[in-house]
């Protein structure tokens, strides 16, 4: 079959990332501005089914296929490609923005991927570029312990593909079901992107780390890409609704208890992400419209908010609540943002949150689903206190800091506004909104029940913020994680494993030369010639092998250095 | 400075007035409650006020736990060596 040249819309972005390095003054403005712009362009180009295949060690690749979901997606991407390039205008990293766009094109890339290899490839490419916007702003050991989990996720993915392969099954990206173990594993390499428990704390851990416009970039592509690989992949699949639970009450308990005004939004993203995953749990048209309406809107909502903490980082350096606050008398314009941005999380009425996040509570009890119902509406409660009113209040309200930082430079102001204006246009217009969901819907947000019962959820939740606020005033404290399990005894047993290690290596070091030549001729003996582990082995077996030692690696290797 | 401090916006008069305008709010949402039609799906939900109590609860049932949890949970934030 010819399949007519599609360009993949990713190397916009990807291409764009690799020539900025080599750019300087109007001319790198204008790239980071452009190429955006483009990605956009050539997101739309990109018609409903197979565009560019290609043929690699005897497996078809789809490079290019366009769907509506993948489209919706890669349009979201590229509109936060260039608010976040926008922003970070100002940012003296050369390497932040190149790494930030190919990971934002790489992104892009998985969107359109037709087949797993082609996934995977992005998939990668997202990891390692992520992990280069951690590294620009001099958090080693942090980006170390993030690219770790990633490649963790990287090897299960790539051997649930494998497996796939090996069983004989087509590689085409599409439904799949979780009962065997290639698609268990690849279930868990898209879980680990989507920061689900028990191994959410990679990314309040990592995300914070990054500067004040790298974070734009990280709350954006790695959560939701794995959100869209689980619609295509695993919608309905049951324990999702579960898992998903757990991460919005997760995000919760840990925001809540978190200082840092960063952190509360990383923990936040959890949060947002559980109720995606959740539903695609629920798996129902009226569920996966949902969870992408929900992603679409987070991915710029939850911009906005970090632009405007970010810019308050900027101005003051300060990220922690207890250090911060009775900024909104210099800092109108930031204030205003996030205030915006805090009412579109919280889904408040006539803004993107509210047309996109009920039809994910509306599908369960459109399913009869009354625990998962309930639960999800206590959390939309939950969501307003936490970040709704905690962030703005602790930052720019409550007790004088003394603090007077103007509004940041005009770049920065104008991404924010940008974003400002898309969060309420899509809580105006959702009909138009909708028109770009995967399955056609005929579902009405504004009705004067739902207006009012959403008002007075959210606004008695603001009453009990006040209520409580004395028990809600920030510590200077960190929250233990699971990461706890490798940052403190795993950190000291792989210490112990290596002095034990040196020991052992000096105490038979004497016998070094003559071990060398048995170890040879052993060698020749197994591997040589008519030796055992000279025979050629099935490549699966090979491969494996090489999975299980990559693994060791990584174990070892990861927790002396974190 | 004493200007600023003065700030029209955490007098005590305006912050009074804020608190009276808040509580007249919720309390107009819970009253317009009483006559709008609902379609309740499960049944707690069908009741007077549903959405005001239920998210007021929520949110003192989260913040208890959330601190019960935190007495375990929390360590000085130089735990990880600052």
């Amino acid at each position: 079959m010819e399949a007519s040249l599609i360009l993949p819309p990713a190397l916009a972005l990807i291409l764009a990332g690799f020539a900025l390095p080599l750019m300087r003054g109007q001319g790198r403005v204008a790239l980071i501005l452009l190429a955006p712009i483009l990605s956009l362009w050539m997101v739309w180009q990109v018609p409903d089914g197979i565009g560019l295949s290609a043929e690699y060690l005897g497996q078809d690749l789809v490079l290019v296929t366009g769907s509506k979901l993948g489209r919706l997606f890669a349009t979201v991407f590229s509109i936060t490609a260039f608010l976040g390039g926008l922003f970070a205008l100002r940012q003296p990293s050369q390497m932040e923005l190149s790494a930030a766009f190919i990971y934002a094109g790489s992104a892009i890339g998985v969107t359109f991927a037709g087949d797993l290899l082609t996934l995977f490839a992005f998939w990668e490419v997202m990891a390692i570029a992520s992990t280069f916007v951690l590294f620009s702003n001099g958090a080693r050991a942090a980006a170390m312990r993030y690219a770790l989990m990633h490649l963790l996720g990287g090897v299960l993915l790539m051997v649930g593909i494998a497996g796939v392969a090996a069983s004989g099954q087509s590689l085409a990206f599409g439904r799949m079901q979780a009962n065997d173990w290639p698609h268990y594993l690849i279930l868990a390499g898209f879980l680990i992107n989507t920061a689900a428990v028990p191994l959410s704390s990679w990314l309040p851990d990592a995300y914070p780390e990054a500067s004040w416009s790298g974070m734009v970039f990280l709350s954006a592509f790695t959560t939701k890409t794995a959100v869209f690989v689980l619609i295509v992949g695993f919608a309905g699949t049951t324990a999702l609704i579960w898992i998903g639970l757990a991460m919005v009450f997760y995000g919760i308990v840990w925001a809540i208890l978190e200082n840092d005004m960063r952190r509360v939004l990383a923990y936040s993203i959890v949060n947002q992400v559980g109720f995606m995953v959740t539903a695609v749990g629920i798996g129902s048209e009226m569920a996966l419209n949902g969870a992408a309406a929900h992603a679409f809107a987070h991915i710029i909502y939850k911009a906005l908010l970090l632009m405007s903490a970010g810019s308050v980082m900027y101005m003051t350096g300060r990220t922690r609540c207890t250090d911060l606050g009775g900024l909104f008398r210099t800092m109108p314009v930031t204030m205003i943002c996030g205030v915006i941005g805090a009412l579109a999380i919280s889904a408040f009425p006539f803004t993107s949150g509210f047309v996109a996040k009920s039809m994910v509570t509306q599908s369960a009890a459109d399913q009869h689903l009354a625990l998962v119902w309930y639960l999800l509406m206590a959390a939309s409660a939950g969501v307003f206190l936490y970040t709704g009113i905690k962030f703005p209040w602790f930052v720019f309200f409550q007790k004088d800091s003394g603090l007077r930082p103007t509004d940041p430079p005009k770049s920065m102001q104008a991404a924010m506004i940008i974003a400002s204006v898309l969060c309420i246009v899509i809580g105006m217009m959702p009909a138009q909104f909708y028109k770009l969901l995967p399955y056609s819907t005929d579902y009405v947000p504004y009705t004067v029940a739902h207006v009012v019962t959403q008002s007075e959820l959210l606004l008695f939740s603001g009453l009990a913020f006040f209520v409580m606020l004395g028990w809600l005033q920030g510590t200077r404290t960190v929250t233990l994680d699971a990461d706890w399990i490798w940052r403190k005894p795993g950190k000291a047993l792989a210490q112990m494993a290596l002095t034990a290690g040196n020991a052992i290596w000096r105490a038979v070091s004497g016998g070094t030369i003559n071990a060398v030549v048995r170890v040879c001729a052993s060698a020749f003996h197994h591997h040589g010639p008519g030796g055992r582990l000279g025979r050629t082995w099935p490549t699966g077996t090979m491969a494996f092998w090489t999975t299980v030692m990559l693994a060791g690696f990584l174990i070892v290797g990861g927790m002396m250095n974190i | 400075m004493d200007q600023e401090e003065t700030h029209w916006l955490v007098r005590p008069a305006t912050i009074k007035a804020i608190w009276l305008g808040s509580i007249a709010v919720l309390g107009a949402l819970v009253i317009a409650d009483f006559f709008i039609e609902k379609h309740p799906h499960f049944g707690f939900d069908g009741l007077p006020g549903f959405s005001a109590w239920f998210g007021f609860g929520a949110c003192i049932v989260l913040v208890v736990g959330a601190k019960g949890l935190g007495v375990i949970l929390k360590r000085k934030d130089d735990y990880y060596g600052g």
